[in-house]
């Protein structure tokens, strides 16, 4: 025998799911809603995605260098970290701007801390959360007026958020002034569709909704923590003390983003399927405390970085059931 | 007899796999004895058997070679008619190495005396029943190749109702069940019979997937009570099927007599009723043969103790230089490192494949397919990591011996972790440290 026999491991088949092909299919899920967004907030959108993309790439190809490890690019992750921190991002901000956050996102919250898998906190809210303290008057001021509009964007940082409207209609002038413009921008349908100002990928609820629920059926996303995280927090906006009723709250802000896309992470939320309950429901009713009582108008991203942070805490505390265990108490 | 429904809605995880049978229709076909055989004496779980013959002695067909010893054993048979060449070590499909009786031919089909004569099994006892299957060296036909006269004798505060005869054959590409169910039902049905009698279990039931409805089309035929299952991996694994039919949970660490179930292969049947009928012992047994890397594939009747090589030879050769040898499925088969490497009892397949299954290992990235996918709820994520870290304590709390190495958390990993490998692993080191 000149060749000699190869001796692997079982299973001696694998299936087609791996982190590159899970990592295009969610790219995939969020481009009719990056679509959108170069339609409502005009070129300067996709100018942002891409400098938050490129910019995710090359931080990671140099950090990996630096580091003596192989060159991972072709895995994707970096570039769905690019596509979500700009759908974090207002359209109105400097150009700069999305690439600080990216280097943030995957020099120290991501390779740091060992790279893909071994990160403890979404990369992608990370760098949104470090612009956020940085750059706060970029961060919270710099919304378009969501009809298409001039590629340096500087003569329509005039618009706000519903969010931000809601919170503090005084800031905006005369507060009835304000709730009439609150109630004309704000349709149910303008909120669903996305024709309203907000972070550049969050303001259409329905094609978030279309590829999320893509994602769920293809098996990618856990179904446990976003319905955790959409009910707890719809009971909570529904009896809390609140301006805005159901669906304001559930079709606005970033809600459909964070609980689709960002909650869901892999790497970052637990991986029991009680530990997926708590967690989506943990993200549920953080969000309605910041939004309702919190400083922020927002309470997406903080939640979930706080969810993050529990994650190693609720998997230990939520292991599995092991096939044919005796329920606690019972002597076996 | 009508076909019923499962009790149950199934056990949990598992997953569906291509099932690539592409020899379910070929009919068995029986490979003619080779020139030489290596015969281990440790075929079976448990101890290995004592040598009975020495160097130059002359054997026939059915002749004892080497008797059971301890508890847990089974004899061993002379597969072939010859000459003792020698008593030595040699290549063995699972162990790596070990005690082999060669055996020559001499060319003549002489049986030894007494064998495959018939013989009147209605009035035989219980005792009587169980000593024949001992003596035949009958194990587990299924893969794991556990002496079936252990199986059938549950201490007597374990009472038995239900005896589950298995032909699920859920692993990808096997069929060797399959065509022993569609050739020679009655047999298994006979041997099926025989078992309830060693354990007066008031039930039994014939269990197949519902690919191979027209198996338990025969079986319901011949009224025999059959459940068709779910076409999903591992379905025929003991723990997995007892909870898919009877909706009973084996506890953890325990066995299927702690409720009431012994669950055989269809193999194992045909092989005791064979025994009792004939008193033929386990001398050979059918593989299914397939793979791009071998020309032809077939479902063959081979003599134990027949090298690879020889197989492949009779099945047209390989095609090109074959990358891998596997006896067994895709899910669970062991590769081979020789081949010289004799097929035994436990050997249900040879697959031969012109590329190798090699991955490379991805870091965990937490999506949990693995757990989702887990027939026993463990958590293989977890104890890999722990295993990895060398924490074999921590991981035996996280059941890494609770494993059935079935391959579900490996296939379903996105980062091509080889999880099992791992698992397994953990699990010879907490033996390991138990036994210090």
């Amino acid at each position: 025998m000149k060749d000699l026999l190869i001796v692997s491991a079982s299973p001696h088949i694998r299936g087609r799911l791996d982190i590159s092909l899970a990592m295009k299919a969610v790219i995939l899920a969020l481009l009719p809603a990056w679509v959108f967004s170069v339609y409502v907030f005009g070129w300067r959108a996709l100018l942002i995605t891409v400098m938050s993309i490129v910019s995710c790439m090359i931080s990671e190809a140099v950090m990996q260098r630096m580091l003596g490890k192989k060159i991972t690019l072709d895995d994707g992750s970096a570039a769905l970290t690019g596509i979500l921190l700009a759908f974090n991002l207002p359209p109105g901000v400097p150009l700069w701007l999305p690439v600080v956050g990216s280097v943030f996102a995957i020099v120290f919250a991501k390779q740091l801390f060992g790279g893909l898998g071994y990160n403890f906190i979404n990369p992608a809210l990370a760098g949104r959360a470090f612009l956020m303290t940085s750059w706060p008057s970029f961060m919270t001021k710099a919304w378009l007026v969501p009809t298409g509009s001039t590629l340096s964007g500087i003569d329509s940082i005039t618009s706000a958020t519903p969010l931000t409207l809601l919170k503090n209609p005084a800031n905006f002038g005369p507060p009835e002034v304000i709730i009439q413009r609150l109630n004309e921008m704000s349709t149910i349908k303008n909120l669903f569709i996305g024709k309203v100002g907000g972070c550049l990928g969050e303001t259409s609820a329905l094609l978030l909704l279309i590829g999320g629920l893509f994602l769920i059926i293809v098996g990618i996303v856990d179904y446990r923590i976003v319905t955790g995280y959409l009910v707890s927090f719809g009971v909570l906006a529904l009896i809390l003390p609140t301006k805005a009723n159901l669906p304001f709250h559930l079709f606005s802000g970033g809600l459909f983003l964070g609980a689709f896309f960002m909650a869901t992470d892999w790497v970052t939320s637990p991986v029991t399927k009680k530990g997926r309950w708590i967690f989506g429901i943990g993200c549920g009713v953080l969000t309605a405390v910041i939004r309702i009582w919190g400083g922020y108008p927002e309470g997406v991203s903080y939640s979930i970085l706080l969810m993050n942070v529990f994650t190693p805490v609720i998997d230990r505390f939520t292991k599995e059931r092991i096939f044919g265990e005796q329920k606690k108490g019972v002597k076996s | 007899m009508t076909i019923l429904k499962p009790m149950s809605k199934g056990f949990i995880g598992g997953i569906h796999l291509s099932e690539n049978k592409f020899t379910e229709s070929l009919a068995i076909e029986v490979m003619p004895a080779p020139k030489r055989v290596y015969i281990p004496f440790a075929q079976h779980t448990g101890k290995p058997a004592k040598p009975l013959v020495q160097k130059g002695d002359l054997v026939k067909i059915g002749t004892k070679i080497g008797e059971s010893e301890g508890s847990i054993s089974a004899s061993i048979h002379a597969s072939i008619s010859g000459k003792v060449l020698d008593i030595k070590q040699h290549a063995h499909p699972v162990l790596g190495s070990s005690q082999c009786c060669v055996i020559e031919s001499d060319e003549t089909e002489d049986w030894a005396s007494g064998v495959k004569e018939k013989y009147d099994h209605e009035n035989l006892s219980k005792e009587e029943l169980l000593n024949i299957i001992k003596d035949a060296g009958i194990v587990g036909l299924g893969g794991a190749a556990f002496p079936t006269h252990v199986k059938l004798s549950p201490p007597p505060d374990k009472p038995i109702d239900y005896l589950l005869i298995n032909g699920c054959e859920c692993e990808p590409r096997l069929t060797a069940d399959h065509r022993l169910m569609l050739e020679y039902p009655v047999g298994v049905i006979e041997g099926a019979k025989l078992f309830q009698k060693i354990l007066n279990a008031e039930h039994l039931i014939f269990c197949v997937e519902d690919n191979k409805k027209d198996a338990a089309k025969i079986f319901a035929r011949e009224n025999e009570e059959v459940r068709v299952l779910n076409t999903k991996y591992p379905q025929g694994a003991e723990k997995q099927l007892i909870k898919a039919v009877l909706n009973r949970t084996v506890p953890r660490g325990g066995l299927p007599m702690d409720v009431g179930c012994v669950v055989q292969n269809v193999g194992t049947c045909y092989a005791a009723f064979q025994a009792v009928k004939f008193r033929k012992p386990l001398i050979d047994r059918i593989v299914t043969v397939t793979g791009n890397g071998v020309k032809e594939s077939k479902n063959l009747l081979v003599r134990i103790g027949t090298p690879i090589i020889e197989v492949i030879n009779f099945c047209g050769g390989f095609v090109d230089q074959p990358k891998e040898i596997i006896f067994g499925g895709p899910m669970m088969g062991i590769s081979q490192y020789a081949e010289d490497v004799p097929v035994i009892k436990g050997t249900s397949g040879i697959l031969v494949t012109k590329e190798a299954s090699i991955y490379e290992e991805g870091p965990c990235v937490r999506c949990a397919s693995c757990i989702d996918v887990c027939p026993m709820g463990l958590m293989p994520t977890e104890i890999y990591k722990l295993v990895k870290n060398k924490k074999f304590l921590e991981s035996e709390e996280y059941g890494v011996l609770d494993c059935i190495e079935c391959g579900c958390c490996a296939y379903a990993c996105p980062s091509k972790i080889p999880l099992v490998h791992y698992l397994k692993y953990g699990k010879s080191e907490v033996w390991r440290l138990s036994k210090k």
